[in-house]
């Protein structure tokens, strides 16, 4: 008896800590299953290859927002993501010219650059006390200035063997969602279990008390910043191993500024910083996976999907609100 | 035996050395000069209140003890050793730990991660989670509040005082020896005041020092044993409390003899028709409520932390309005559901949280006190009716009646007193020409002098004919100024009592222990 009321209330209380977003990713497969079957062919539930696919194409998306999850804990917010991406993808296929041999270097150098984004974005906050969105926006425009003027089109490729992280597979399972899994891990562990993620929850939360408490909150930001632009840099060589070489505009087309800002906060981290998880920030990108491949299927008019992104930004937001509100009641 | 003890440790204190001493200390501000040489030494195993107006530099020297400031001339000596503290984490390590009025928590982590933030149990920067819990559960034990407090509780889930007793936590498990309360119970109820004065006495026995800063003298003499008067920067005495009166230590506070604290109350002849009647109205905190509002009288309205108090306030300024029932203004049934209506509706509302809600705090005085009169204008009105050359007749004017005290009224209010903002809030609404005031908690954090003036100031207000409705959490100022008092107890007007009701009588209501039938017949009635 009392077992089972011990195992219930885990139960509870592990429901109660599932971020409500998976609600609205449940709602909106639910009910793209129902349109699929009803209006188009209903591959959407029956085919494997699509159901990967929705998973394929959160890869991009979620790897970034992983990144972009920790700077908005920490009350900051990166907008150069979506040129790092850029840069990586046309630096990668630039270097590698389709040469095996040059992998690792080209590999070296994108994560070299990702390094320094970010701690230039970093100490642009922190020590000139600029603001996060002002700062992100200056180095993104700074990043698409270079880029534009070096390079306007696709340029190189990247050898077969690299192609292995966009197609490859390990038994059924492909390798980009694997490194997915990876990196949503890790930043799981990071936040959740590390000194270093107490520190950006603290930092984010209230820098004052994090500051009183003895914490260098500067470096912890700095820090979430460099982790932000390592996950683009990622975000950026899937993508060049996918598309086998890189064009200037693949970050930007891809929306991943905006896009994994949107996700993060339909995920349920606060944008005021302090609060939320990679778990939430994963929903929202499935949610949009989702809502792409739907689009697909139904062979819709794609500009149209970004009518539903857009409602159910708005909803998911509000609907923290509100529950916080009653919470506070 | 305790009786024993208390002699012990009375006479270890006169042979004790100091465990921290302040020498000389002076720290000058542009324009200002904070402290003046000024010197107090802390004993272990007592409670040392440091008490002074707004601006005596009480904050200043806690600042310049605990870290936040260096002084520029003057010596800290903790424990017989000079002590420099460039930081104020390195006065936490060294054991001198402050608790600062504004809450210094983060609301969305767990107590646990509160207490040990930055100092988390970790290997190689992974936290050992079930060691992070035991010592947080270990501190909790060390306090006697393990029971009320759970480890992974999420602090926003707390109660104000469960989130004080956390603060307090932290600063312990520093291993502090002398601990810094700056106004600890400004949001504190009676009850939780108890319960931290038990704590407090659990601290001194561990031998540390304790130094408290509260603007409450009566909570002063309840708890601390010496007590350290401050007036404008420079130290004017130490005193052992048993050894003097509360009004012997207002005279040394304000340099005078505060002979009557508050104004004479109304008499029946200044109360006039009814401006606002309520009747049964609730909403989701609030139930069945009823009451009606004089011309010429101040409406106490007094209740526990959580009793709905300011809720009224709320529901009755439109904030957050009531849901049924009836609001009649002036005879006329009205809808109050947003401050917009209940400004232009005559009403005025000076809010419990000041910096948040009573005040620009980066715009000048003169547009804080303009904030009500723009409002009121039509959309267009400001432009073509430009309220600039107004104000320059109506700021001075205004600054005048309230007693602002500044030298340029372009100056931004946040560098002002709290006493003096309040005055520019008061200002505000005597610019909108309100008939019907609602104070919530008047005077908190405000110096004794401020305060008396805006006591008199709220009973001229109703010699003009204003109705005031005044809520406090304050017994003294409810019973100084109410001409009747409602009392609140969940949610619900719990009792009405007469003028002059005694402490015990309105604790009883406050309490649930009375209703309003029995109230005024109590056998309680007339004791105290």
């Amino acid at each position: 008896m009392t077992t089972s009321a011990i195992s219930q209330n885990g139960f509870l209380r592990f429901i109660r800590r599932i971020p409500p977003v998976y609600f609205f990713l449940i709602l909106v497969f639910v009910g793209g299953a129902i349109l699929d079957v009803t209006f188009a062919d209903g591959q959407m539930v029956t085919n494997p290859t699509i159901l990967t696919n929705i998973l394929v194409r959160s890869v991009a998306l979620g790897i970034v927002a992983v990144g972009q999850t920790f700077v908005i804990i920490g009350a900051s917010i990166d907008l150069s993501v979506a040129l790092v991406v850029s840069v990586t993808a046309v630096m990668t296929s630039f270097i590698m010219q389709g040469d095996p041999a040059k992998v690792p270097l080209a590999i070296g150098v994108v994560l070299a650059i990702g390094v320094v984004t970010g701690m230039v974005n970093g100490f642009i906050i922190t020590k000139l006390k600029v603001n996060a969105f002002i700062a992100t926006l200056g180095t993104t425009l700074i990043l698409r200035g270079i880029l534009n003027a070096s390079f306007a089109n696709f340029k190189g490729s990247v050898p077969r063997s690299f192609e292995y992280f966009g197609y490859g597979k390990i038994g059924p399972v492909p390798v980009s969602i694997l490194a997915l899994l990876i990196v949503l891990l890790a930043g799981w562990f990071i936040l959740a279990r590390t000194k270093y993620g107490f520190q950006l929850y603290g930092t984010g939360g209230n820098v004052e008390v994090a500051r009183l408490s003895g914490l260098r909150t500067d470096r912890v930001l700095i820090i979430a910043h460099i982790i932000s632009s390592l996950t683009a840099v990622l975000t950026g060589l899937f993508l060049v191993s996918r598309l086998r070489a890189g064009a200037p505009w693949i970050g930007t087309d891809g929306v991943y500024d905006l896009e994994s800002v949107a996700t993060t906060v339909i995920g349920g981290t606060a944008l005021a910083g302090g609060k939320g998880g990679v778990w939430g920030t994963i929903g929202g990108v499935l949610i949009f996976s989702v809502i792409d491949t739907l689009f697909n299927q139904m062979g819709v008019n794609p500009f149209m999907k970004n009518i539903l992104r857009g409602v159910i930004v708005i909803l998911a937001v509000a609907s923290y609100t509100i529950r916080s509100r009653r919470e506070a009641a | 035996m305790t009786e024993n003890q208390k002699n012990i440790t009375e006479e270890k204190n006169t042979q004790l050395e100091p465990l921290l001493e302040v020498q000389n200390i002076t720290k000058r501000f542009p324009g200002v000069l904070a402290l003046d040489k000024v010197s107090v030494r802390f004993y272990p195993g007592e409670v040392h209140a440091v008490v002074g107006e707004n601006g005596a530099g009480k904050s200043t020297l806690m600042k310049i003890v605990s870290g936040a400031y260096t002084p520029d001339s003057g010596d800290v000596v903790l424990q017989g050793e000079k002590v420099s503290f460039a930081h104020p984490i390195d006065a936490y390590s060294k054991g001198v730990s402050i608790i600062y009025q504004e809450f210094n928590l983060l609301p969305e982590r767990t107590v646990a991660q509160n207490i040990f933030l930055g100092r988390e149990p970790a290997r190689m920067g992974v936290i050992d989670m079930p060691q992070l819990n035991k010592n947080t559960e270990a501190v909790l034990k060390e306090m006697g509040v393990e029971k009320m407090i759970s480890p992974t509780a999420q602090v926003s889930s707390l109660s104000v005082a469960a989130q004080q007793i956390v603060e307090i936590a932290k600063a312990i498990s520093y291993d502090s020896k002398v601990l810094i309360m700056d106004e600890p119970t400004a949001a504190l109820t009676n009850i939780e005041v108890k319960m931290l004065d038990d704590l407090v006495k659990r601290l001194k026995a561990r031998g540390m020092a304790i130094i408290f800063i509260s603007h409450r003298l009566a909570e002063v003499f309840d708890i601390a044993e010496k007590i350290t008067v401050l007036k404008d920067g420079q130290f004017v005495n130490t005193v052992n409390v048993k050894d003097v009166a509360p009004a012997d230590v207002v005279y040394m506070m304000v340099g005078r003899v505060l002979d009557h604290y508050f104004p004479t109350l109304g008499s029946p002849g200044d109360f006039g028709e009814v401006v606002l009647r309520v009747k049964d109205a609730s909403n989701d905190f609030l139930k069945d409520i009823s009451l009606e509002l004089r011309r010429g009288e101040v409406l106490g309205v007094a209740g526990l932390q959580g009793s709905g108090r300011t809720e009224l306030a709320q529901a009755l300024f439109g904030v957050v309005p009531f849901k049924s029932g009836e609001i009649e203004i002036r005879g006329k049934s009205q809808s109050v559901n947003t401050p917009f209506h209940a400004i232009r509706l005559g009403m005025g509302f000076v809010t419990e949280d000041r910096k948040s809600e009573g005040i620009f705090p980066k715009q000048p005085i003169r547009d804080n006190m303009l904030m009500t009169i723009r409002a009121l204008q039509s959309f267009f009105g400001y432009v073509l009716n430009d309220g600039v050359r107004k104000s320059r007749k109506l700021v001075p004017t205004l600054g005048k009646q309230v007693d602002v005290r500044t030298d340029s009224y372009d100056r931004e209010i946040q560098f002002l007193s709290g006493g003096n903002q309040q005055k520019v809030v008061l200002a505000k609404w005597l610019a909108s020409d309100a008939g019907i005031f609602i104070f919530d908690e008047p005077t908190r954090g405000i110096d004794v002098e401020a305060k008396a003036s805006i006591h008199d100031m709220i009973r001229d207000l109703t010699k003009k004919g204003v109705a005031v409705l005044m809520i406090s959490s304050e017994l003294p100022e409810i019973i100084g100024m109410s001409d009747r008092v409602l009392v609140m107890h969940d949610g619900r007007i719990a009792g009405e009592l007469a003028a002059k009701s005694s402490e015990t009588n309105i604790m009883l209501v406050a309490t649930g222990h009375q209703n309003r039938n029995d109230a005024n017949t109590s056998v309680w009635a007339g004791k105290e």
